[in-house]
């Protein structure tokens, strides 16, 4: 019977994989919450390339700066606009009013990004703007087609327009597919450059989205110890108690 | 039944599982306690307040909210100042030995420039807020009045460099909070002076 | 081993002035009464096994609810502008707050996972029958209060999930004929979910169902030691007792089974951390990613779904083409396990010896509910709509079987109890037949086929499968 339920069970799931709907494949972000350095390029990039429209209005510079280890003086001369207290957070200078007049939509808080769509879908999202003149900015996105935000890293990564297969319906009708993107002027970086760059950002996202991910898992590993070692001593106990029941 | 029950490591393990188990307990009674302390939004409001103090006229007073508590500061004359000794002999406290000010202010006017006052005017009896009555013999309090602060509440009287009087309700010099001189103009309640590594921060007990 | 020797053995802490103290207070209140009456000297079987830990297990998880949510409550804002931000609050501003927040929304769901599997021990081990019906019953009041108390409690983060589970599910009542929308309307309190929805779940979240858990609890404790623990044997230990009036195959709860369900209770912590500390939204299973957005009552979710524990009840709900059927048989699924106590009457109370099919039985039927479950979970394609509806019609066709099981019954009994439940599934088919899944249907017709062919045809023909063992007068022990 268990095999007959197991034999019933595999049958199904090819098509569970065939009820996926399908998109642009994400990449793999490989993001490091451990490497400092990596976050503290991202808060650098979010600050000036993000907070333009963007606010993270849950998070403290000054939380910021001590899971990053930076310093108050720090966090005042590279990530703060001038004025601020470090205890304030992280709110973009652009009224949401003007954001809305100018983009249609207010641009999200950026707080939880990580956590709602994904570090792979944030990745791939960033690197994916190609160019498109019926835009109203000039550019479009595979991963969020119609997006309303412009290309904002485009000194970095240059620009570049998309290929797209055109693929024919049996019926006769044709719908277009991605194929991959074609540079068209070089950014300030290398390709493999403007990589770490996008990865920072997606891993300060990360951080932000649950900044205490990295400390709870040291402090889970101490839980446990101690709940092992009390374990040894209840389970002795038990035994000792129960030895006279027969 | 063969096995005889050995009584001593029977209670070596019950006292061990015990004292383990408390330990446990007590860890975890830990963040639990520790988050009704004041969160990081709470000490954010609370950071440090700046007062432009440039425009005090001589005699004059501005107030401020730091803590949600009221922080004034006092413009005193140089006549006052040079008046102020002259209290000490009817005051609880003329040296400020009551640690109701930080290390940099216990001096006789009370403050780091001479002729600003900066204190949280809230009385230390009972916690009104006194007020400010700096003309000396003011009619409504008595004719030998000096001039300072008085509280309407229970009569709790304090010189001009906030020290109180003998024979009132109040016990305490009206407190000091921390506070430094950004300059010249600006005044920032909440934190110590470059270099001043005191731990005072201010009395909270009321 | 003698009676008198077993109550030596506690642990006696007691002595000197705490000997006082006692005396002071039993005079005034019954302390040690209760204590000896209800812990002490309550005797419980002693043969056990790991399905007996997960009463005491929901114990600790309702006192960690209730602890978690109080201090959450202290920082919480229930109105629809500030609730999700105060939970971001509590996550980054408060000393801990992302601790005691993960305790509550992890030990929500380890809350459900440890009831379903002492729900399944109490039909495992039939400690639903007579004289525990009542028992059975404050149980599944407590799992349905406790329903009540999770969908409530996922609405006050005020995500986009939260908000869009709340509007589905309030929705449900307006199916209810005639009276529907004014109900619905009536329970948000607004014509869609809004902040005065939000604030009556709070109340209701934080104090009313609380309140009724925690009697329900009560109930059930004091029902179970009214009438004492059934045993993975099924025997009544009561039945043997020495000549001091104890059973002669129970132990006093303390300090036995005080000590053992610590043990079981540390194993349960070590998981319960692993979870919070490491993986506290468990992939999307225990914190959905749509939650991290706020409310937004214009734009819905692309996949609304339940959280996992409701799943498979959702899966009932959606199989069905058909608001008010599918609501109907939504409430059945849980109405039926009600009546559990009063469809299998089976004498014999233990899966021990009741045969080798009902193992399969019961077995088959806790996949079933798996299986629900993750259906509930899957955007709704009509793949799924059908074979959830196959599920559905497993989960149902248990309790069939389990009433045919109550008694030995003739092979053309057997035979015709196939035929019928096969022309109702077949009548079911025709009457929803949809040509565009016409082989799905009829290739999936084979799950309830194989199904009902097992557990009535083939002991039709092989008794042997279905006869009980015969059971011990007292309980085994290794």
């Amino acid at each position: 019977m268990k095999k007959i339920l197991a034999a019933l069970l595999f049958s199904l799931l090819p098509l569970a994989a065939f009820a996926q709907d399908e998109g642009v494949p994400l990449q793999h972000t490989n993001i490091n919450l451990s490497n400092t350095a990596s976050l503290q390029r991202g808060a650098k990039f979010f600050v000036n390339y993000c907070m333009g429209c963007h606010s993270a209005r849950y998070v403290r510079y000054n939380r910021v700066g001590k899971d990053l280890g930076l310093t108050d003086v720090q966090l005042e001369s590279y990530l703060m606009p001038a004025g601020g207290k470090v205890s304030d957070t992280m709110v973009s200078a652009m009224p949401q009013a003007d954001a809305k007049k100018w983009f249609g939509i207010p641009p999200p808080d950026l707080s939880l990004e990580a956590d709602s769509r994904g570090t792979d879908w944030i990745y791939t999202y960033l690197k994916s703007f190609y160019l498109d003149p019926k835009s109203t900015t000039g550019v479009n996105n595979v991963v969020f087609p119609h997006t309303a935000m412009p290309q904002v890293l485009w000194e970095l990564q240059g620009t570049q327009k998309a290929i797209f297969t055109i693929v024919r319906n049996p019926d006769g009708s044709a719908y277009e597919v991605f194929n991959r993107f074609e540079p068209v002027t070089p950014g300030k970086l290398t390709p493999e450059q403007f990589d770490r760059a996008d990865r920072d950002i997606t891993n300060f996202l990360a951080y932000m989205s649950d900044p205490i991910a990295l400390k709870s898992r040291d402090l889970g590993l101490r839980v446990i110890g101690f709940l092992i070692i009390f374990f040894v001593f209840a389970y002795l106990l038990k035994r000792e108690i129960w030895k006279k029941i027969h | 039944m063969s096995e005889e029950i050995d009584q001593s490591k029977r209670h070596f393990l019950t006292v061990a599982t015990v004292v383990v188990g408390s330990v446990g307990v007590v860890m975890a009674a830990v963040p639990f306690v520790s988050s009704m302390e004041p969160s990081a939004r709470a000490k954010s409001l609370g950071g440090p307040v700046d007062i432009d103090v440039s425009k005090i006229e001589s005699g004059g007073l501005v107030k401020a909210k730091w803590r949600l508590k009221p922080v004034w500061v006092v413009q005193r004359a140089p006549a006052v100042l040079a008046g102020l000794p002259k209290n000490d002999s009817f005051l609880r406290d003329p040296g400020s030995d009551q640690t109701q000010q930080p290390p940099y202010c216990k001096n006789a006017w009370r403050s780091i420039k001479p002729e600003l006052l900066v204190i949280v005017p809230i009385c230390t009896h009972l916690g009104c807020i006194p007020l400010y009555r700096p003309e000396p013999g003011d009619p409504n309090i008595s004719a030998s009045w000096p001039g300072g602060f008085f509280c309407p509440c229970h009569g709790s009287k304090y010189d001009l460099a906030a020290r109180v009087f003998q024979n009132v309700p109040a016990p305490l010099n009206l407190p000091v909070p921390v506070h430094r001189y950004l300059s010249d103009k600006v005044l920032r309640i909440g934190e110590n002076p470059v270099g001043s590594h005191s731990s005072w921060t201010s009395p909270e007990v009321w | 081993m003698s009676q008198d020797a077993k109550k030596r053995d506690y642990l006696d802490v007691t002595g000197g002035w705490l000997h006082t103290l006692r005396g002071w207070i039993d005079a005034r209140f019954p302390m040690s009464k209760l204590w000896n009456e209800q812990v002490a000297q309550y005797y419980a079987p002693k043969n056990f096994n790991f399905w007996y830990f997960f009463g005491s297990i929901a114990l600790l998880i309702l006192v960690n609810q209730i602890v978690t949510g109080i201090f959450l409550a202290m920082n919480y804002q229930p109105s629809a502008t500030e609730a999700f931000a105060s939970v971001q609050y509590i996550m980054r501003d408060v000393n801990w707050g992302w601790l005691i927040r993960y305790m509550h929304s992890v030990g929500a769901s380890l809350f459900f996972v440890v009831v379903y599997l002492h729900m399944l021990r109490g039909v495992i081990y039939g400690s639903y029958k007579k004289p525990r019906e009542l028992l059975w019953i404050f149980g599944m009041l407590i799992y349905v209060a406790l329903m009540g108390e999770a969908f409530m409690g996922y609405l006050l983060p005020w995500g986009q999930m939260s908000y869009w589970g709340a509007q589905v599910i309030t929705s449900l009542f307006g199916a209810v004929p005639g009276i529907g929308n004014g109900l619905e309307q009536w329970i948000r309190g607004d014509y869609a979910v809004s902040g005065i929805t939000l604030n009556r779940f709070f109340a209701l979240h934080v104090v009313a169902l609380p309140l009724v858990l925690v009697g329900l609890v009560l109930f059930h404790l004091i029902a179970l030691h009214e009438v004492g623990s059934n045993n993975p044997d099924g025997v009544e230990i009561k039945k043997h007792k020495g000549p001091d009036g104890i059973p002669l195959d129970g132990i006093p709860f303390h300090p036995y089974y005080t000590i053992k369900d610590i043990v079981g209770v540390t194993v349960f912590l070590a998981i319960f951390a692993a979870i919070i500390f490491f993986s506290p939204g468990l992939h999307g299973l225990f914190l959905e990613p749509a939650n991290f957005e706020p409310a937004n009552p214009l734009k819905t979710p692309v996949d609304i779904r339940p959280l996992w524990y409701f799943g498979p009840f959702y899966a009932i709900l959606r199989s069905i083409p058909n608001k008010l059927l599918g609501i109907s048989s939504m409430g059945l699924a849980i109405v039926i396990l009600f009546l559990l106590p009063w469809i299998d009457r089976n004498p014999v109370k233990s899966i021990r010896y009741r045969g080798p099919l009902y193992r399969v039985l019961v077995f088959v039927f806790a996949i079933t509910f798996i299986i629900l479950g993750y259906i509930g979970l899957q955007p709704a394609t009509p793949f799924w709509a059908q074979i959830g509806q196959r599920m559905e019609e497993l989960y149902f066709l248990f309790f069939v079987v389990s009433w045919i099981y109550t008694r030995p019954r003739s092979w053309v009994f057997l035979a015709l109890a196939f035929l019928a439940v096969m022309a109702v599934i077949t009548a079911f088919d025709w009457l929803g037949w949809d040509a565009a899944i016409a082989h799905l249907k009829i290739y999936s017709w084979l799950i309830p086929g194989i199904y009902s062919m097992i557990f009535l045809l083939l002991p039709a023909f092989f008794s042997k499968l279905v006869e009980p063992l015969p059971v011990p007068e007292r309980v085994t022990w290794k």
